[in-house]
């Protein structure tokens, strides 16, 4: 992948819809139909601006990359998604033109499509199964289920008018849903669309969770997570923003005083981990949940507005080699950072990060230093960050997660300049739920324990999402909100 | 959206309001504090100590100095108007026993807090002794209040202008002379609290400090609020607000706290803030 203009991928899109006889294609004459690549802003002109940087595909580019679908009878790629969406089916809608048919086939099982298409790990998901991506023995050649699936949910928004789904007759049982993040909106249109009254709490002051604080605007624009959420509210679901579950109320209240039925924890893993390293306390050293929140949930992006301070250093230092790391890096460009290093103890190859967002980062000019990780911070003399000392590293053996584990390489010190470090390693569960309900039954790490039907030690209490799996992604948890949200929708049928 | 049901100033540039939020007002115990933002859109989110709170008129009440953009933005908000957003009761509970005697020391604005904590040590049987202090008279808070929980209450001032002219920790050093301490709790700067856990640790007075870190979540998720206790780092919002003061690394504490000093003297000139105060105060 390397940067094409969009006005290029546009005309050679339009050239080859005219030269294709779509009416008699055969499954070889589909695998030659050249891989779609995403249109997105200028690097130079992006790195500089909040605006989202993939624009979206051209209709001929939709109508080539649904055509490159070979609609396999036992759609491997649907085993892939963890809400289990009719790829082939919504992809064939598409490839016919029949957008509105495309976006109602994904709603059965995703009410957050644009989301869905935006930041779902594709590659490692559906993509990794496809026929043709197997058959052109290239991954990255898959069909791109999620460009497909975020242009027809874009052209329905786009149309003003966003359909959804039957809601079952009231049934006079209540659920509360807590947190608002994509476990617990899909938990909240699920429960809803049984005819359940549906009470979502969520202790932030907008709704979106992780999709809101983490995940910056140029990656998904908060104008689309606020139509597809306000879309899915439309249901009849009631809001009570800044409500903390396990503070403002307690989780035994809620079922005892206040007469919920069930309950569904999403809380998300809210803890950031550092490295316990020394320096970390330092003046400019942040977690990317704390930097991601200043600059997306507070705006601090837009600093003749925001009231929100945010760190700019001229010199930044990203450490970790996740999403959260990409869009912490790319976010620190943006507000002003010189240079932007990123420092991840494995190589590229062993990155959790999408390759897209690698990719991009690369593009705006962020630095990867591979095979190192930091031992120390360096202070000045008024404490604030000056630098980072980090080791060198060699791939060994593989560990428990199959990457070949990294082996420090003595006397390897080399010192980096920075004037601010941002901390992005992962989270650990949240314990306030654990703090304020002994009810309810956690893992040594924190995380709820839940057994096949998302079920929680407490009666009526389910969980599911980064609360219970630890930090994963958007489209995981919200395949955990359907399969607890099925489970609770079950119980209160029973009674 | 929270109306603001009173609002007065106490002293220079000390705030209290009382805002109507009942579910706060019904689960609060001393010690916890909630974050209060005025508009969704731009707005801080900031951490303030509940004072104080009235279950069944469903009001809780803040005090708060105005020290910047965000402060005085809330300080100009009158009765009758709303804040969009509040979030608590945030932070763990005090933990409140009957002990013996308890020392409740506040420094400045932290006398707002250490009030519903004193409160709650009397109630619990305590004897509770009271030192209150501030710069000058003028910036003296809640004496009334204090002195009508209190056992017994020492003033000091900085310059004299009212009490003793003494920082609190000479009365504090004094009275664990004196012997029968069972406990301290100090809020105040955090110069203060640091002096205050050096005065009682020679006499092994276990001493509460309740830290006031910069936060933006205060549920845990940002880890802006990060502070080393006995060598471990801690998180004020869901470990604390409140700490052994012996172990609190005060030193880093006050680095933090500094962090953003360049971006808000920006923000907000100092000859701008103290415009928008005597306006206030007309």
């Amino acid at each position: 992948m390397s940067y094409i203009p969009a006005d290029t991928l546009k005309k050679e899109a339009e050239n080859l819809v005219k030269e294709i006889d779509f009416s008699s294609l055969k499954p070889k004459d589909r695998l030659k139909i050249p891989m779609q690549e995403m249109p997105a802003q200028e690097p130079k002109a992006r790195a500089k601006n909040i605006q989202e940087v993939a624009i979206g595909y051209y209709e001929e580019q939709v109508k080539l990359e649904a055509e490159r679908c070979l609609q396999c009878k036992n759609a491997p790629c649907v085993k892939g998604c963890p809400v289990a969406i009719d790829i082939p089916g919504f992809i064939k809608a598409a490839a016919e033109g029949d957008y509105q048919k495309s976006v109602n086939i994904i709603k059965k099982s995703s009410m957050l499509p644009a989301i869905c298409g935006r930041v779902c790990p594709q590659e490692t998901q559906c993509m990794a199964e496809c026929t043709v991506g197997k058959s052109l023995k290239d991954m990255d050649k898959s069909v791109a289920i999620g460009r497909i699936e975020r242009f027809v949910a874009d052209w329905e928004r786009a149309k003003g008018k966003m359909s959804i789904p039957e809601i079952a007759p009231a049934t006079g049982k209540k659920v509360g849903i807590v947190g608002s993040g994509p476990a617990g909106l899909t938990a909240a249109a699920d429960v809803r669309k049984s005819g359940h009254e549906v009470v979502l709490f969520e202790a932030f002051h907008k709704l979106g969770g992780v999709m809101i604080y983490g995940i910056p605007e140029f990656r998904l624009p908060k104008e689309i997570l606020d139509k597809e959420i306000e879309n899915l509210l439309s249901m009849g679901v009631r809001i009570k923003k800044n409500f903390l579950v396990g503070r403002t109320r307690k989780v035994k209240d809620l079922i005892e005083k206040d007469g919920f039925d069930a309950l569904f924890i999403g809380t998300g893993a809210g803890l950031p981990n550092f490295m316990n390293i020394e320096g970390e306390n330092l003046v400019g050293v942040s977690s990317a949940n704390e930097f991601l929140t200043r600059a997306n949930l507070m705006k601090a992006y837009n600093p003749d507005k925001a009231d929100t301070p945010i760190f700019t250093g001229k010199r930044t230092a990203v450490i970790g080699g996740g999403n959260v790391a990409m869009d912490a890096a790319r976010m620190a460009l943006r507000v002003g950072a010189e240079e932007v290093y990123v420092i991840y103890r494995r190589t590229e190859k062993e990155m959790p990060a999408r390759r897209e967002e690698i990719v991009h980062a690369r593009e705006e000019g962020i630095i990867f230093s591979f095979l190192s990780s930091p031992v120390r911070i360096l202070g000045d003399e008024t404490g604030k960050v000056k630098g980072i000392e980090c080791l060198k590293y060699e791939l060994g053996e593989p560990d428990d997660s199959g990457r070949r584990k990294p082996v420090a390489v003595k006397g390897s010190e080399f010192i980096l300049e920075m004037d601010s470090v941002i901390m992005a390693l992962g989270n650990s569960s949240n314990p306030l739920i654990s703090q304020t309900a002994p009810e309810i039954g956690v893992n040594k790490w924190g995380n709820i324990t839940v057994d096949e039907d998302g079920k929680t030690s407490m009666d009526r209490v389910y969980a599911g999402g980064d609360i219970v799996l630890g930090a994963a992604t958007v489209i995981l948890a919200m395949g955990e909100g359907r399969r607890a949200a099925a489970a609770i929708n079950k119980l209160l049928a029973e009674e | 959206m929270s109306k603001i049901l009173d609002k007065k100033l106490l002293s220079r540039d000390v705030v209290q309001m009382k805002l109507l939020a009942p579910e706060i007002a019904l689960e609060r115990r001393a010690g916890q504090f909630i974050i209060i933002q005025v508009d969704s859109d731009f707005s801080e989110r900031i951490p303030l100590t509940i004072a104080d709170a009235d279950a069944e008129k469903g009001s809780i009440t803040i005090i708060f100095q105005i020290v910047g953009k965000s402060t005085l933005k809330l300080a100009q908000k009158n009765v009758g108007d709303h804040v969009e957003n509040l979030l608590g009761p945030l932070g763990k509970p005090t933990h409140i026993e009957k002990v013996g005697t308890v020392v409740c020391v506040g420094g400045g604005i932290g006398v707002a807090p250490l009030h519903p904590i004193a409160q709650a040590m009397k109630k619990a049987g305590n004897r509770v002794i009271t030192i209150i202090g501030a710069r000058n008279k003028e910036l003296l808070i809640l004496e009334d209040e204090m002195r009508a929980i209190a056992d017994e209450l020492i003033v000091c001032t900085d310059d004299g202008s009212y009490g003793r002219k003494c920082l609190v920790t000479e009365p504090l050093r004094e009275i664990c002379e004196k012997g029968g301490v069972d406990l301290a709790v100090a809020i105040g700067p955090a110069i203060m609290m640091k002096f205050c856990a050096e005065t009682t640790r020679p006499f092994g007075v276990k001493t509460y400090a309740s830290l006031n870190t910069i936060m933006v979540d205060g549920t845990g998720m940002c880890g802006g609020c990060r502070v080393t206790v006995g060598g471990e780092t801690k998180f004020v919002c869901v470990d604390g607000p409140e700490f052994d003061a012996h172990l609190v690394d005060f030193d880093n504490m006050m680095l933090r706290l500094r962090s953003y000093k360049p971006q808000e003297q920006d923000a907000n000139h100092a000859c701008r803030l103290q415009a928008a105060i005597d306006e206030l105060r007309r």
